[in-house]
């Protein structure tokens, strides 16, 4: 019984002491590139991305599968405005949006502008 | 010990004085975001003070607008309708085998406000000079319907920290075909910039060009006497010396006959700078001391502001230290000789 509970205290200290992932990530943009190239979230619980552009060009923050990037370097939609997963951030501006993984999952984000993938515009989301 | 130190550091100094970058630099203008792979041409003469900037911009045919956005080393004093043949006139100096028959040459970080320091228009060439930091060109040249690219924000930035002046050119494609311009036509400008030094932005040219695109350019550069250049051209950094010599008489008083070339002196110093490499690896500009002593290593692109390059009262300051260990290092000197 003694040992239990030493070894329940043990676990819940780990616990304390192991870093929570954030349910609030900021996101900078400077000169066309993302200032984390891999962010951890956690999975199952909503979290707020602010992705502030310090550029004087519009930028994108994609996040999604490889069929989704896929489907958008083809694409022709200038503005993302509507899907919390698909944002445009318009130069010198910032803007926010609200997403869940439901579960643990790794997917790239990226900004389909053209030519702003092959310079760098890719960074790594990891949920869990 | 004393006295030795003494003099080591006054011929430290001393060095540090003559090898000391030239603090003013000059200018040149650049292709616009659109990747460009034709070689370009460009002439810059430096007389009495002034740089003036020769080239063409070409009508590439198709309709709409598009632009070119190029920094500039000061304010220009005029932006004019460049002469007719200068860049041909040139290009048949330094190429004298491949020349044609006589009969052919008729032929600040900053977020400040942009200030608009001049307008112009010439023929479909509307022209705007900028003064700003490299995020406010950037969002004014976006508010003008210039598309810029992904690597625009970062360079415009190393250009604005040496010198916060830019020309945008906006070209109208359909105002072109209406005048009669034919695909391949170009447009000569002639931009007049009081400096201390030429200057040749030359990284600009590998604006929105993918790592591996190449870059082709020529450079003519005419100044009063052989002028030092930085970077050097070795050719394996891309940049090669094809031309150095005392510029022909005939070429001068054939550039002096064309429009808005009067400048021209009776005597100069033609260099004809060839750039041949990719976009990744032009990381740099060309700085002129049209002295010959020591081109600005700041403006080269080499050093970053503040960072190696004197301003001129640290130059003041330097030369003044100078001037009192020598002085103090002749005194001892004395002292040494002169028996007590």
């Amino acid at each position: 019984m003694k040992r239990l509970s030493v070894l329940l205290l043990l676990v819940a200290a780990a616990g304390a002491c192991a870093p929570a992932a954030p349910r609030e990530v900021t996101i900078e943009i400077h000169y066309s590139h993302y200032s984390m190239s891999q962010v951890d979230v956690p999975a199952g619980v909503p979290v707020t991305f602010t992705i502030r552009n310090d550029d004087p060009i519009d930028h994108e923050w994609m996040v999604g599968d490889l069929a989704m990037h896929e489907r958008h370097r083809l694409g022709t939609e200038v503005v993302h405005a509507s899907r919390p997963d698909e944002v445009t951030i318009p130069a010198m501006s910032t803007r926010t949006t609200t997403l869940t993984f439901p579960v643990p999952m790794t997917v790239e984000y990226m900004c389909h502008l053209p030519g702003h993938e092959q310079y760098g515009m890719v960074g790594m989301l990891v949920a869990k | 010990m004393h006295r030795p130190f003494v003099f080591a550091l006054a011929l430290m100094l001393a060095m540090l004085a003559f090898a000391a970058p030239a603090f003013a630099c000059g200018g040149l203008i650049g292709p616009n975001g659109a990747v460009n792979l034709l070689r370009t041409t460009t002439f810059v003469g430096y007389h009495d003070g002034v740089e003036h900037y020769v080239t063409a911009f070409q009508f590439a045919g198709g309709g709409g607008k598009f632009g070119s956005l190029t920094p500039l080393p000061g304010v220009p004093s005029s932006v004019e309708r460049g002469g007719a043949w200068t860049l041909q006139r040139l290009v048949r100096e330094t190429q004298p085998i491949k020349a044609v028959s006589p009969l052919a040459l008729g032929a600040a970080r900053s977020t400040d406000a942009v200030e608009v320091l001049l307008t112009t228009k010439i023929d479909a060439l509307d022209i705007t000079v900028l003064k700003g930091g490299g995020a406010a060109v950037g969002e004014w040249a976006t508010a003008h319907g210039f598309r810029l690219p992904a690597d625009a924000p970062e360079i415009l930035d190393f250009y604005a920290n040496r010198s916060p002046i830019f020309l945008a050119a906006a070209f109208d494609g359909d105002a072109a075909a209406a005048r009669g311009q034919r695909v391949g036509d170009g447009t000569p400008v002639h931009i007049t910039i009081p400096t201390a030094n030429p200057w040749v932005p030359l990284r600009i040219l590998a604006l929105g060009k993918q790592g591996n695109d190449p870059v082709q350019a020529d450079v003519y550069l005419l100044t009063d006497r052989k002028p030092a250049l930085l970077p050097l051209a070795r050719g394996d950094n891309g940049l090669t010396l094809a031309y150095d010599r005392t510029a022909s008489v005939s070429l001068l008083n054939d550039l002096r006959s064309d429009a808005g070339m009067g400048w021209v002196p009776t005597n100069g110093w033609l260099s004809q700078l060839r750039i041949d490499t990719t976009a990744a690896t032009l990381s740099y500009d060309l700085a002129v001391d049209a002295q010959g002593h020591s081109p600005s290593r700041v403006a080269a692109g080499l050093e970053t502001p503040g960072a190696g390059d004197p301003t001129p009262f640290a130059l003041t300051m330097l030369a003044a230290a100078m001037a009192a260990l020598i002085l103090v290092a002749i005194r001892e000197q004395k002292r040494i000789t002169v028996p007590a």
